[in-house]
């Protein structure tokens, strides 16, 4: 009965979760182009949308954003990592706090703050602005998923590396790198993601020639989704679902090699 | 490999990219065009207009809030009892959504609540009288709960399952029944992750002006949407940055109980 209980509350809340992805997916089959009425099942949206410029260009602008800001974001955060874990145990805190800003402020706040910065700085609204904004908010992540494996890490490695006659860099790169990788590894997936969600800070830095897909959808929302816009949507939640399951998956074999 | 010149760039870009912005929305926000000081822009809170948008937006955020609290802590207590090889794959599911865009999500929130949508089509099957709360503040809350949800059951989620299995035998060894050792056993340990929760719940509600504008119709404003219009409609950034000052009194308070209740970082998303 308890068990029986719990299984309903958990699925309650994941229909609550999914009832708006499974209504878009539905809606992307649908003839009718307004959301309100279904119009019978058509596969049309799926073909008109790869002839869709401006949602090509928005996706491309979409996926580049996310990929480049979030390796930037990767790199500084390691480097990051490794100066923090370095520092004294104040001004560790003291820089760990400032990273927590962008993460804990509220995203209007840091959209309009940087908006404020590009215009006093006179650097022109567009790609780079976006690319800059979307590196600085998620640095956070990076650090946030990575740090704790270097707290894990044992020196000594790095050390007995060192004396061994590795370089520095030879030795984090053979020693440190393949311990932390999983973090690198999450705090890249997490910053690629929230790099793909975001809106709010997008909208604040974008100019007015250059669209990501948030913008995009945002500047429809008045006159109307563009249908197309719910097949790519669906495109990238179904892709994304079946890696996941994939890498989830994996034999167990090949995991344990990998390790 | 000296660590210390390692910490240069990322110390330099939190100062361009944290400080210095932050910053400057308090130079626009306590000057006026010429560039005199001024407090009209943050006394401007207290006009009727602004001050009935921040109110509701502090009395719907703070209902979010604590719909999310009820909904999220009885779904991580079960969650942490399950296998612990799970947890990769339960953060997976509250994570996965955000593949799919957050406006269309919100979006799709007006089909399934329309009048003749697919909520009110199930409940008259049913038989049950249909809900009519699109473009009011009840969708807006709806809308805030479920873009949110996933900030409040991680970091509980996250406390809980640190939370060691002895500790709780002890207590039931030492004859504490069900509700005293959750009570004075699961209660206090998972502390950190609620309040890391309510913050990361709050905040974001608190300065909302996408949900509002998708599903509140275009009458209801909140704090959020002032600030917006300020800064991308009637171009009066000195305004816009006094009302973020204001909202930022809230989240720097956040910040501080958060800095304060969780030392150690134990109440973290992942």
């Amino acid at each position: 009965m308890r068990n029986a209980l719990k299984k309903l509350y958990i699925t309650l809340i994941l229909i609550f979760l999914y009832a708006p992805i499974v209504t878009l997916i539905v809606l992307s089959f649908n003839k009718s182009k307004t959301r309100a009425k279904w119009g019978g099942f058509t596969g049309k949206w799926y073909i008109s949308l790869f002839k869709n410029d401006d949602i090509m260009a928005a996706l491309g602008n979409t996926l580049l954003i996310a990929f480049v800001s979030s390796l930037v974001a990767t790199v500084i955060g390691i480097i990051a990592c490794i100066a923090i874990q370095a520092m004294k145990k104040r001004s560790r805190s003291i820089v760990i706090g400032i990273t927590n800003i962008p993460m804990l402020n509220a995203d209007i706040v840091t959209g309009i703050s940087l908006m404020l910065l590009f215009i006093t700085l006179g650097i022109r609204f567009g790609f780079l602005t976006i690319l800059l904004a979307h590196i600085s908010f998620n640095i956070p992540y990076v650090i946030l998923s990575v740090l704790p494996r270097f707290k894990a890490l044992n020196p000594s490695t790095y050390e007995a590396a060192l004396d061994l006659g590795a370089s520095p860099f030879k030795a984090f790169m053979k020693v440190v790198f393949p311990d932390i990788l999983p973090g690198v590894l999450s705090g890249f997936l997490m910053a690629f993601t929230m790099s793909l969600d975001d809106f709010i800070i997008t909208h604040f830095t974008k100019g007015a020639g250059i669209d990501t897909l948030s913008t995009k959808i945002y500047s429809e929302v008045k006159k109307g989704i563009k249908p197309e816009m719910y097949a790519l949507s669906s495109i990238i939640f179904i892709s994304v679902l079946v890696l996941l399951f994939l890498v989830n998956y994996m034999p167990k074999e090949n995991k344990k090699e990998i390790k | 490999m000296n660590k210390k010149i390692l910490s240069a760039p990322y110390l330099l870009w939190s100062v361009v990219f944290i400080i210095i912005p932050l910053l400057m929305v308090f130079y626009y926000g306590l000057t006026d065009k010429s560039g005199a000081f001024t407090l009209e822009n943050i006394l401007a809170i207290a006009t009727v207009e602004h001050s009935k948008a921040l109110w509701l937006a502090i009395k719907l955020s703070i209902e979010s809030t604590i719909i999310c609290l009820i909904l999220a802590y009885p779904l991580s207590m079960i969650l942490s009892k399950l296998n612990v090889n799970q947890h990769s794959f339960i953060v997976f599911i509250f994570i996965l959504p955000m593949w799919m865009n957050f406006l269309l999500r919100t979006l799709a929130w007006q089909t399934l609540l329309e009048k003749t949508g697919v909520i009110n089509s199930i409940l008259k099957t049913l038989g049950l009288p249909g809900i009519n709360i699109i473009n009011t503040s009840g969708a807006i809350i709806l809308g805030m709960v479920y873009n949110f949800l996933p900030f409040m059951v991680l970091p509980i989620y996250n406390s809980l399952s640190k939370i060691d299995k002895n500790v709780i035998n002890a207590a039931r060894d030492l004859g504490a029944n069900g509700f005293q050792t959750f009570l004075k056993i699961m209660l206090p340990l998972s502390t950190p992750g609620i309040i890391s929760g309510i913050t990361m719940v709050f905040v974001p509600a608190l300065t909302t002006f996408v949900i509002s504008t998708l599903l509140g119709g275009s009458k209801i404003l909140l704090i959020g949407n002032v600030i917006e219009q300020e800064f991308t409609q009637t171009g009066n950034w000195h305004l816009g940055s006094g009302l973020s000052i204001v909202l930022m009194i809230f989240i720097i308070v956040n910040m501080l109980i958060t800095a304060i209740t969780d030392k150690d970082g134990e109440g973290t998303m992942l």
